[in-house]
């Protein structure tokens, strides 16, 4: 979300879920939406059916390719490449709508500049897409409006995942598509509450609604209200806070509705800095792997059992609402959280429900001043919505860019902190099933769903599978730097030549225990997406 | 679009001519006795229930497939109408199990009761997982069907259950084309077709089962089944629900409106919102069948565990909060770290972020956003 927040002022979805279907052109990058955003996939199919035109950029053929009128088959870690390529193109051709760029945009010319780095011959040789195609999707995208782009964690888990995302912004900007309806970047959020957990600063380096902790006025507004001294210094970010555990630094934790084990890149190095600390509260509704080494764990209710509100990924705050009564001697996270302080002698945490919460985040919180229980009865509120009777924002920068200028960034190709090399030989990259949710905790307990996909597969083009006399359905061992894991083969040709493909949601094919941690130096978010790995067939006993 | 009115039944009913004169009487709340219109999907006309009769046009009008017009006179409710829905309903009758819908019994008998009538058992309205909310029912008794003068035969189909999630009783479809048109126009899918089993027209996947037909288990057929015919199995013999509630679906971050059905403390089912933007009537397969049995799963942590000796026991909310309030005043400041999460709630984020910062005294929290 820095890219954003750094080109528009705000990093989030731009526009909303049902403006999709109007869109003349979407580009959908980085996002296998049918298995990751179900629902929001039939907006892009309606939009089809409506006449839209649909550009995929996926190494993978994911679903929406049968969709899809240009299918960009770039290698993973190539989309700064692709996108600026396309840009080039843009510009070269004189595509770009200059008025807008003029009136809302700055830095265009450093910008421009940096495409002389993007000739077609270096993009088609990074990429791998064919120069013509390429050339047909940057038209389309700059001749079609309006024109939406749609991406997921396949732009953002890179070690240049802030590239990747500014270079989505430049593409919107450089072709006009901000501020009116079917346009805009849309990140899809992985997370039913990534959104909330941002906004309500669940971060190290800001309050609610980004108010940077470093802020001195910010700091007084919250001392005040919080009746506390703050400290001005950002925290750390988690996977800064697991280097810390390992070096002895940090020495209790307390995760909530977590299971990092599994989610963190690098799961040996998660596991090793858990193990270090003195103390570790575990607080969630499963026995999960990172609960098993805690020292106390609280158990928490379901979202079933509780009130509250989740802020989805058009920024739309949304009433969660109880329905059967806590499992067992189970709790709300609220309510432990608010017991616990009040144990500890903290006078600012009387609540009652969930409902008087959100008053107090009102209060201290610009952008849902006027979110109240009542008022998201109907049918939510997007934020911002900072008064009582603000209708709230379904798209985001009409006539100016929340920051006043759009801002252009020159940007430069880099390739993936680990590249494939005679050792590891291949690219693994990683997704979700539709079947499974993230680490499993929830889908793993559903008989349907583990019947409909039981295990992790590693998926593999014939040719690289026939080169290592592999066949479909052999368990194979994927082997990279940090570690191993076995699985069954998926021989399909799904998958580009060279490229393995992994989902993360199986406790016993760890894609974790592969991946490289290195991060992006912004957003500090590893490099899920690619590594190198080997593949060695197990011989069947 | 301009706005203009007609005349429904001596009712003045205002229309624009994008409406459909079955649109302009339900707009008016004068109900058309159907059971193929969707409001997500165009209309079909397959059913040929909707009759009416506009003035000036000597043929009956099928409403969902007509346009509305200026000062178009329209009757929904004449005598000749009425005998032209019944007959219509008695054809798809002569298709399906009747015995459920024409008893006059049927108010008074419970799920599972003993028929009094002598049905056969496949026809008894008691043994209809649909009993009480079926279209089809409902369309029987708005017309006032009585005994029928076409006789049915029991079709001695199987029941469909090649997947974990619902059954399709081909014994109950009346091939309305609700299921097949829901999943062509709502999920862009061709995974049901209109399919000929033992010489009966049904709806069914056009493969061997519905996965190698490419289904993707989203539901939306079940939806929009006028009859017993697609039910979710799990909760599928346990009739209308106590209560619903609406809220929020806990997967990924699209934030569908489930509707949780609630029965004797236990979800039944989850059912996708129709009216709200953001997934109009739509889920996928993990909000619509992977919800309840998480929720109920027999690991559910019940009581807070406390490391002793070794190993996790049960202990007393005060007892583990008094030792957690114990531990963590040896920790206030930057030797702690607080992880929150991206599935709980923002209030509780906000909670936990309140008291990393004032309790705690550190800027220590994080979430896996970034992953």
């Amino acid at each position: 979300m820095a890219g954003l927040a750094a080109s528009f002022g705000s990093g989030a979805m731009t526009n909303s879920i049902n403006e999709i279907k109007d869109a003349a052109c979407i580009l959908v990058i980085g996002s296998d939406t049918t298995s990751g955003h179900p629902v929001i996939a039939l907006e892009i199919k309606k939009a089809v059916r409506n006449g839209g035109k649909l550009i995929v950029a996926n190494p993978r053929e994911i679903e929406l390719c049968r969709y899809a009128d240009i299918w960009l088959r770039h290698l993973p870690g190539s989309d700064v490449a692709l996108l600026m390529g396309m840009m080039k193109i843009i510009a070269d051709e004189e595509l770009a709508d200059l008025n807008f760029v003029s009136e809302c945009c700055d830095n265009f010319d450093a910008f421009k500049k940096s495409l002389d780095n993007f000739d077609l011959d270096f993009v088609e040789k990074v990429t791998g897409v064919p120069r013509d195609t390429i050339i047909e999707a940057a038209r389309l995208y700059a001749t079609c409006k309006p024109a939406t782009t749609i991406y997921a964690m396949g732009i953002t888990q890179h070690s240049h995942g802030t590239d990747n995302v500014l270079a989505t912004a430049n593409l919107a900007m450089l072709t006009g598509n901000m501020g009116k309806p079917s346009t805009g970047v849309n990140p899809l959020r992985g997370q039913n509450n990534v959104q909330g957990a941002c906004d309500m600063g669940a971060l190290p380096n800001v309050y609610t609604g980004y108010q940077r902790v470093d802020n001195p006025d910010l700091q007084k507004k919250f001392e005040v209200a919080w009746r506390e001294d703050l400290s001005p210094t950002p925290g750390l970010t988690l996977t800064e806070m697991l280097d810390a555990a390992c070096d002895g630094k940090i020495k209790a934790m307390y995760i909530m509705g977590e299971n990092p084990i599994l989610s963190d890149a690098d799961a040996n190095h998660t596991e090793k800095a858990l193990k270090n600390l003195e103390f570790l509260i575990v607080q969630d509704f499963f026995l999960n792997e990172t609960a098993q080494m805690a020292d106390v764990v609280l158990p928490a209710v379901s979202f079933a059992e509780k009130d509250g509100t989740f802020t989805n990924t058009e920024r739309r705050i949304q009433r969660v609402r109880k329905a059967i009564d806590p499992i067992g001697n189970s709790k709300p996270d609220w309510w432990i959280i608010c017991q616990l302080a009040k144990k500890m002698g903290a006078q600012n945490f009387d609540f009652e429900n969930p409902s008087e919460v959100m008053e107090e985040i009102a209060k201290l919180t610009p952008s849902y001043g006027g979110v109240d229980y009542e008022r998201l009865e109907e049918c939510g509120l997007q934020w911002p919505c900072p008064t009582k009777d603000h209708p709230g924002t379904p798209i985001l920068h009409v006539g100016r860019f929340v920051c006043g200028l759009g801002k252009f960034t020159p940007l430069q190709y880099k390739p993936p902190a680990e590249i494939p090399d005679k050792e590891y030989p291949l690219i693994l990259t990683t997704g979700r099933s539709l079947y499974h949710y993230h680490t499993g905790t929830m889908t793993r307990k559903v008989a349907g769903l583990n019947a409909l996909d039981p295990e992790g597969l590693v998926e593999i083009n014939p040719w690289d599978a026939s080169a290592l006399k592999i066949k479909n359905g052999n368990t194979v061992k994927v082997i990279s730097r940090r570690g191993e894991v076995t699985a069954k083969a998926k021989v399909t040709e799904k998958m580009p030549k060279n490229v393995v493909f992994m989902t993360f949601h199986f406790a016993e094919s760890a894609v974790n225990l592969l991946t490289n941690p290195v991060l992006d130096p912004v957003a500090k978010i590893p490099e899920l997406k690619v590594c190198a790995v080997k593949i060695e067939g197990v011989k069947q006993k | 679009m301009t706005e203009f009115t007609l005349t429904i039944n001596g009712q003045k009913a205002s229309a624009t001519e994008e409406m459909t004169v079955f649109e302009a009487a339900a707009t008016a709340g004068i109900y058309i006795p159907n059971l193929c219109a969707h409001p997500n999907l165009p209309p079909s006309g397959e059913c040929g229930l909707c009759l009416v009769k506009i003035e000036g046009q000597s043929e009956y009008a099928i409403s969902c497939t007509t346009k509305t017009a200026r000062d178009m006179v329209v009757h929904t409710d004449t005598p000749e109408l009425r005998q032209k829905q019944r007959s219509a309903l008695e054809k798809i009758l002569s298709e399906h199990p009747n015995a459920c819908l024409t008893c006059w019994r049927k108010e008074r008998c419970k799920p599972f009761d003993v028929c009094l009538r002598n049905v056969k058992v496949t026809e008894r309205c008691v043994t209809c997982p649909k009993n009480g909310r079926c279209d089809l029912q409902k369309v029987a008794d708005f017309l006032d069907i009585g005994e029928l003068t076409i006789p049915y035969t029991y079709r001695n189909l199987p029941v469909n259950q090649d997947n974990p999630f619902f059954d399709l009783d081909y014994n109950l479809c009346i091939a309305c084309g609700q299921c097949i048109r829901a999943c062509h126009y709502l999920r862009g899918m061709e995974t049901i077709d209109f399919i000929k089993l033992n010489g009966f027209r049904v709806a069914g996947p056009v493969k061997d089962n519905h996965k190698n037909s490419g289904c993707k288990f989203c539901g939306a057929c079940i939806d929009v089944c006028p009859t017993g015919a697609l039910m979710e199995r799990p909760g599928k013999w346990l009739g209308l629900p106590r209560h619903s509630v609406i809220t929020t679906c806990p997967y990924c971050g699209v934030g569908c409106q489930l509707s949780l059905e609630v029965n004797d403390g236990k979800i039944v089912r989850s059912v996708p919102v129709l009216e709200n933007s953001v997934n109009q009537g739509q889920a996928c397969v993990k909000g619509r069948f992977g919800i309840a049995e998480f929720v109920h799963h027999p690991e559910r942590l019940t009581n807070p565990l406390i490391r002793k000796g070794g190993k996790l026991i049960d202990a007393s909310w005060d007892e583990t909060l008094a030792l957690v309030a114990e531990a963590l005043w040896n920790y206030q400041g930057d030797q702690f770290a607080f992880i929150a999460s991206a599935k709980c709630t923002n209030e509780e984020n906000y909670l936990a972020q309140k008291f990393t910062r004032t309790v705690m005294q550190t800027n220590n929290i994080d979430h896996c956003a970034r992953l």
